[in-house]
């Protein structure tokens, strides 16, 4: 063995700012070692990309035609908020596949043996997928503008909006972070979360005005974090929003209920995959 | 012994389910030198490896590993092993040289650190050729030589390596071997666990052989071999006449004859002078051709088969390890 004059003991890290320092960049290390997942698999994006631009065209040239909203306004104006938290909800799945797929391939294995903050394997995924989120939410609102999409509001309160779907894409990401971490197997935990995911983001009133759903799928979709989600966009983005006449808390309050969502799911979820990762070994 | 041990469990005890996969492991060995830890599949050596490495939390017992207490400090323990598993735990999207990067990021050593032990790993390793090259790629000789070189990025002085030739073909066994024994003489205490009784028997300084998650017996080759007793008789007949030829061979047995798969069969013996002609005679009178006959030393599948009652895979002797299932006849170099 090469006789190196290099004293490679890792450095111990001292003090909290010390720690959060290595932590810091423990995140960007499994972060940037994602990015070049997506660059030498581009196919790996084509949630945050194909599909968003699939789903909104589609979506907005079938439904617009025909749809009256109660109370008035464009459909289209209408459909892209929902849309925006379908591809974020959906789009999530990711998450599940990514980590589902570390644990496959095993090279997990090699990261809980280094000295290592555990905790950001799951931090520099949820990371390099809120980029993901990012470019998908982008790719929404672009496809929506030429498709005739138009906010009403000023820049800020449009910022809000976007950044609060974005905020909840991240949150639910966490959730499909515990399933990964609970399956293990990159197809079936991409499975399992389309079809958890799904009829959230449809029993909702992301394409439909709840007020003609059958009671119980009315009072689920009332209070359905996606629900809440898309009615907050549209107030901010000032388009049309029929659930504003609804009389239960989340619809009269929607930005406060989707924040109030996405740090619930954040808070649950993150705690949740934690554990999951570290639940067998020995810290 | 005034020296602390570098690795030392007592009473490990694990159970999946309905499983004692350990069933009260203990063992130790001091620094600087290599304990093989022998045993059939599902004996329990991975998993007291695992629980060695701070990846599994055992249901009972303690470990202390580098001077450190495996599940009160798991980080620091961390910091001062290496662990190279019977698969390879790398990153396939990344090339060898991201591979070990990111293993020296992560294990703190800064990015110029990092790099830098990257090229000395890389060009210790033959991977030269294929740093910038996609871990997808690589062969399994590759792999498995990339998988050891990440155990040794931060120089670890305490080193594990689970089954580190399966699968490996005879070549790279063998330079798997030299490096093994590099680095212990550069210090490093390596816990080694094999199927490969050959390979405990060349490496190990001390040996101890598990099944069903005990330890059921432990000494260097040469105690476990003298518990074994007398020499042995070893030879190969045709398959049809096998049993008619222990039958011969129980007439001059200390011991049950024990068959073998393939016409072989092992019998111990009182060595003395004539001892073989007799007993080709005794063969050949009951019309028994002989193809092969050998009088040696006991190895340490004897001391298996007597310890347990089954053989490992490669019992018999001049067996070759079981065949590659990956095209691994590359440990010299790269492929073109």
């Amino acid at each position: 063995m090469s006789t190196s004059t290099l004293e490679l003991r890792p450095d111990a890290a001292t003090g909290v700012s010390g720690r959060a320092t290595s932590w810091l960049r423990d995140v960007w290390v499994m972060t940037r070692r994602n990015l070049i997942h997506v660059r030498r698999e581009p196919q790996q994006l084509s949630d945050a990309t194909i599909q968003p631009v699939l789903f909104t065209v589609l979506f907005v040239s079938i439904f617009s035609a025909s749809m009256v909203l109660p109370g008035g306004g464009d459909p289209k104006d209408f459909l892209v908020p929902g849309l925006l938290a379908l591809n974020l909800t959906t789009g999530s799945v990711g998450t599940a596949i990514g980590l589902a797929s570390d644990l496959h391939s095993g090279v997990i294995e090699r990261l809980r043996t280094l000295p290592m903050s555990q905790a950001s394997v799951l931090f520099g995924r949820s990371i390099s997928d809120l980029l993901a989120t990012t470019l998908c939410a982008v790719i929404v609102l672009v496809t929506g503008w030429f498709l005739g999409w138009r906010p009403t509001t000023g820049v800020l309160s449009i910022l809000a909006g976007f950044a609060l779907v974005v905020f909840f894409g991240y949150a639910i990401s966490w959730f499909c972070g515990c399933l990964g971490l609970l399956i293990g197997e990159p197809e079936s935990a991409q499975g399992i979360a389309f079809i958890l995911l799904f009829p959230l983001a449809f029993v909702s009133n992301a394409f439909a005005a709840t007020q003609g759903m059958p009671t119980v799928l009315r009072v689920i979709a009332n209070w359905n974090p996606v629900s809440a989600v898309t009615a907050a966009v549209r107030e901010l983005f000032g388009n049309p929003n029929p659930s504003s006449t609804i009389e239960v808390w989340p619809m009269q309050h929607p930005v406060w209920a989707a924040a109030l969502w996405s740090v619930a799911i954040l808070v649950v979820c993150a705690t949740t995959a934690t554990w999951l990762y570290r639940r067998h070994t020995a810290d | 012994m005034a020296e602390p041990l570098a690795i030392e469990a007592i009473g490990l005890r694990k159970r999946f389910g309905a499983t004692q996969a350990l069933d009260g492991v203990d063992l130790g060995i001091e620094p600087g030198r290599v304990l093989g830890v022998l045993g059939p599949n599902g004996a329990g050596k991975t998993t007291t490896v695992r629980v060695l490495t701070t990846l599994l939390r055992p249901d009972a017992g303690h470990a202390r590993v580098a001077g450190v207490d495996v599940l009160a400090q798991p980080g620091l323990v961390r910091a001062r092993i290496g662990v190279t598993g019977q698969s390879a735990t790398l990153d396939e999207l990344l090339s060898g040289r991201q591979n070990l990067v990111m293993v020296g990021e992560l294990s703190r050593l800064g990015r110029r650190r990092a790099a830098t032990r990257a090229d000395e790993l890389l060009e210790r390793f033959d991977l030269v050729d294929a740093a910038d090259r996609m871990v997808k790629g690589y062969s399994g000789g590759m792999r498995r030589r990339l998988d050891l070189a990440a155990s040794l990025v931060t120089r670890p002085p305490v080193l594990f390596l689970d089954e580190p030739t399966t699968g490996l073909d005879p070549t790279s066994r063998l330079r798997m071997w030299g490096i093994v024994r590099e680095l212990v003489a550069d210090g490093t205490t390596v816990l080694l666990t094999t199927q490969y009784l050959d390979e405990a028997d060349e490496l190990a300084d001390q040996i101890v052989v598990i099944d069903h998650g005990r330890v059921i017996a432990e000494g260097t080759a040469a105690q476990l071999k003298a518990q074994v007793g007398g020499e042995r008789l070893a030879l190969r007949v045709g398959r049809d006449v096998v049993d008619a030829a222990a039958g011969v061979l129980r007439s001059y047995a200390t011991a049950p004859v024990e068959h073998l798969d393939d016409g072989h069969l092992s019998v111990q013996v009182d060595q003395r002078s004539g001892l073989i002609t007799e007993v080709v005679r005794a063969l050949d009178t009951n019309d028994i051709e002989v193809d092969e006959i050998e009088l040696r030393r006991p190895s340490l599948d004897d001391v298996f088969f007597q310890l347990t009652g089954t053989h490992t895979d490669v019992a018999a002797p001049g067996t070759d390890p079981p065949p590659d299932h990956d095209h691994d006849h590359d440990m010299q170099g790269v492929p073109a």
